[in-house]
């Protein structure tokens, strides 16, 4: 295949300085017989590369990426292959639940003296290109609009009856109110309306009135605690003079269902925030619902809610003058339904008896998960192209996100790096999620905020899962949120990975 | 004013009739969503609820091309380069079908921002003269509607060409502008007189069913009372995740942002962009320097808020809200946070 030919695809290069670039001179010097479709781009380090470049790429048209380095253990920089290696088998096995063939990637090992190799290297990965052919875009996939209905089932029983422990919560922290060690706790009331509730700032004593707990309190908390811990930190500056020793900032506390507490024990896990820095209010959960189902058992989205009374698995809805009564079964949301930690692990204070889900329960897996497995790549394509037409760019989905720390420095907003555009084409709008998806690989508790928060629905949340599911078997089940003590595993790396294996041109 | 009836099965092959001429806009579901879409022959009726995100972006859409330019170096000079502009101003004939008054009402509230004043928005100002608005009175008001509070309601004719009501068999068109009359006295179909008081009984019910209404009256004075009260706003916004959903959602939200994208001297050349920007992002008012007068969200939420209930009251002629209470930015906030609930303290307390 040569230019002569006319038949050249588009396949792009990251090749590292030190040796794969090197490896590619000798072959170059050699004068050994390559094919000439790869353009090549040359970077410091293959720890350099970033996955969202040979992504990049793909999304704007490349057929193939090829990414080379320096052997393990050979690293001019000891460790940088180390780091590339975990992420870019994170990017191999994340391509296809986005439509995209995962052999158009692939990453290997070249060092300079290696002319041959790397002859032998390009030579398989064009050959693998062309036979696969060009790429298909995403401008030509047929979109899908439609969305997976089904439910799964109940990993243990719901209930919305509450928690009889609420007074013991409320008394906790309204003492440690009154106490004024702290800067607010967060929590939750009840909304606008019956089945919606809303984050509650409590401040003083008084306010924990309000605090509610059950079905309706879907918000995460752990959402805000970076904001509030930094609030806390400029009250406590206020008059403090140059020179004068900086005061203790106050605490944030706050209330945390299981779920909530993963996010606040990966922020600790990452040290985006300090232990010492939050005080925490735990109790057990029994799940929450999604408004969603619950207004689709009434049919009617317009439906006026005026009360609602749970008992056990059963919620009664009294609506336009009609009670009606619906099962937790139906109308829990969709990671209440797997949840296997509805307590929090880490805590200051603990209200009532933790609520526990048998070690040995296996949840089904989720149901986008199981529609998305069940497409070919050409529909995942349209899947995410139908889904992505209409997102507004609001980003309610990154700013829900309890790990989403950038927020204000987001590169989304940013012009320099320019990773996406103001442009709204599906591939460009897109893009940005496929950043917030591996910014979250190792990182995602699974909380669900960033579909929930969707005004529009969209799931990008499938996306954030699929790395969950891959670095479950990269890591041997690890999962993000659960250990205080655990490093996340793009944070670190192992000499000899034990499940990713070392030189994947070969299996070519 | 001409009315006519339709019946349900005809709507669809009216619907075909104006997308020969029209370009269609009607809404449709998407998952949980409720979309405005262009409507071709061969689509299934139009979903008869309040679209999720407003219809605002097709006047006003959330990207759009304002200037492309390419460079070009002269072979012979390679130190001569020539630009050309391309400063495309289309309007294709369009019908917006399906809307809600509080829809309809929202571009009134554009109108202000692109059409008042002295200079006037080519592109927004093209788009507004070629469509037309048929606008479904509302039959089913949700919890979060208030269109009753800021001065319209669930059959106000404000801002559209066609009311159209849902009655016993069908609908009854009701044309408001002289464009809707037109569209009807042209459309064949048949009188609808004699329907026209079921309609008005139907929509007189309507009304009733909205939140009941709250006297904002006072509402621009308070809130301008309230400018430096910060621990007022610091309380209300507490809980808001400065995510641009509940401006996006809106039908009267008109800020945007201008960017340049691509190369000019690649070949797609270059593109001046106008794309929605929101209040609510600390990126809006950042300055250059890095200084932003607006840092913490509380200050952010004030001039939302402010800009619907008493800003516009002063630079709008008519003393108008921007804000047509359609509930969207209550509906869909993550948070759900209320911003009926901002105006009443702010008014109350
Ligand atoms: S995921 Fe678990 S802890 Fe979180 S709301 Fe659902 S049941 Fe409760
Ligand atoms: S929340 Fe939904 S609409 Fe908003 S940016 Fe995210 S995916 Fe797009
Ligand atoms: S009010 Fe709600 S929708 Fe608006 S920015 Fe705040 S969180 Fe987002
Ligand atoms: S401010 Fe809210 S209620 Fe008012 S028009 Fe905008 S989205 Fe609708």
């Amino acid at each position: 295949m040569s230019v002569l030919t006319g038949k050249e695809l588009r396949i792009v290069g990251f090749l590292c300085n030190w040796c794969s670039y090197g490896g590619a001179d000798t072959a170059g010097v050699a004068r050994a017989t390559q094919p000439t479709d790869l353009r090549i781009i040359r970077v410091p380090c293959s720890g350099r590369v970033n996955p969202l470049f040979p992504l990049k790429a793909l999304l704007s048209g490349a057929d193939g990426v090829l990414v080379s380095g320096c052997h393990p253990r050979d690293c001019h920089y000891s460790a940088g292959n180390f780091y590339a290696r975990r992420r870019l088998e994170l990017l191999k096995e994340f391509l296809p639940i986005i439509g995209i063939n995962p052999d158009r990637f692939e990453y290997t090992w070249v060092s300079a003296s290696e002319g041959q190799r790397w002859q032998q290297v390009v030579t398989a990965f064009t050959d693998r290109i062309h036979k696969l052919g060009p790429a298909p875009r995403f401008k030509d996939a047929e979109p899908i609009y439609d969305l997976p209905g089904a439910l799964t089932s109940l990993v243990r029983p719901l209930d919305c009856g509450g928690n009889p422990a609420l007074d013991e919560l409320k008394q906790q922290i309204r003492d440690a109110l009154a106490d004024g060690h702290l800067h607010c706790v967060v929590g939750w009331q009840q909304g606008y309306d019956p089945i919606h509730a809303t984050p509650l700032h409590m401040r003083k004593p008084e306010d924990v009135d309000r605090l509610i707990w059950g079905p309706f309190n879907i918000h995460s908390t752990a959402n805000m605690i970076t904001q509030l811990i930094k609030e806390a930190q400029d009250a406590a500056m206020v008059g403090v003079k140059r020179g004068d020793p900086i005061p203790p900032a106050k605490k944030v506390g706050v209330v945390v269902k299981g779920c909530d507490s993963k996010g606040l024990v990966e922020l600790l896990q990452e040290k985006l925030i300090d232990r010492n820095a939050v005080e925490i209010f735990a109790m057990g959960c029994n799940g929450t619902v999604s408004t969603d189902r619950i207004l689709a058992k009434i049919g009617n989205t317009a439906a006026r809610v005026s009360a609602v009374s749970g008992k056990g698995d059963t919620l009664t809805v009294t609506a336009d003058g009609t009670e009606y009564t619906m099962s937790m079964n139906d109308i829990a949301q969709d990671k209440c339904r797997a949840c296997k930690m509805p307590s929090a692990k880490v805590y200051d204070h603990f209200a009532g008896e933790p609520v526990t889900v048998a070690e040995d329960a296996v949840p089904e897996p989720a149901a986008i998960m199981a529609y998305l497995d069940s497409l070919t790549l050409d529909q995942r394509m349209g899947f995410w192209k139908g889904q992505m037409e209409r997102c507004i760019r609001c980003h309610a989905c990154r700013n829900a996100c309890p790990m989403c720390v950038c927020r204000e420095v987001c590169v989304a907003d940013s012009r320099e790096p320019h990773w996406v555009t103001q442009d709204d084409t599906v591939t460009n709008k897109f893009f940005f999620q496929l950043i917030h998806a591996l910014h979250l690989a190792g990182r995602c508790t699974g909380c669900g905020e960033c579909n929930r928060a969707c005004p529009v629905g969209i799931p990008v949340g499938a996306l954030k899962m699929q790395t969950g599911r891959i670095v479950q078997r990269l890591f041997d089940g690890y999962q993000p949120g659960t250990d205080a003590d655990a490093i996340p595993p793009f944070l670190g790396y192992e000499v000899e990975e034990k499940n990713i294996p070392e030189h994947h041109i070969e299996r070519a | 004013m001409t009315i006519c009836f339709l019946a349900t099965e005809g709507l669809v092959p009216w619907l075909a009739k104006l997308a020969q001429n029209y370009r269609v806009f009607a809404p449709r579901r998407e998952g949980k969503a409720i979309i405005f879409r262009p409507w071709k022959e061969g689509d299934k009726a139009p979903v008869p609820l309040k679209a999720t995100v407003a219809p605002k972006g097709v006047m006003f859409p959330a990207c759009e091309t304002l200037v492309s330019y390419k460079t070009t170096k002269d072979p012979q000079q390679l130190d001569k380069v020539s630009l050309t502009l391309k400063a495309p101003v289309k309007a294709e004939p369009t019908v917006l079908f399906g809307c809600r008054s509080c829809d309809a009402r929202g571009f009134v509230a554009l109108d202000k921002a692109y059409l008042g004043g002295k200079f006037k928005d080519p592109y927004y100002e093209a788009r507004r003269n070629a469509t037309l608005i048929i606008t479904h009175t509302c039959d089913n008001p949700t919890p979060t509607c208030f269109c009753t509070w800021v001065n319209g309601g669930p059959a106000s004719p404000e801002g559209s060409d066609v009311l159209m009501t849902a009655v016993q068999g069908g609908y009854v068109l009701e044309g408001i502008s002289q464009k809707g009359n037109d569209l009807l006295a042209g459309s064949g179909l048949p009188d609808g007189s004699d329907k026209l008081n079921e309609a008005r009984a139907l929509r007189t019910e309507a009304a009733k069913r909205v939140t009941p209404r709250k006297d904002l009256s006072k509402a621009a004075e308070r809130l301008k009372a309230r400018f430096t009260d910060m621990d007022f706003w610091i309380a209300q916004t507490a809980k808001c995740l400065s995510c641009g959903a509940c401006t996006f959602m809106c039908p009267t939200c008109q800020c945007f942002n201008i960017t340049d994208e691509g190369d000019p001297a690649s070949e797609q050349g270059g593109q001046r962009l106008r794309s929605w920007d929101y209040c609510m992002s600390p990126m809006f008012t950042r300055e250059a320097s890095g200084h932003n007068p607006r840092m913490v969200k509380a200050a952010r939420m004030r001039n939302r808020v402010s800009h619907k209930y008493w800003y516009s009251t002063e630079y709008s002629p008519d003393g108008r809200f921007s804000c047509t209470g359609c509930g969207r930015c209550i509906a869909q906030c993550p948070v759900s946070l209320d911003i009926r609930e901002i105006v009443v303290k702010a008014i109350e307390e």
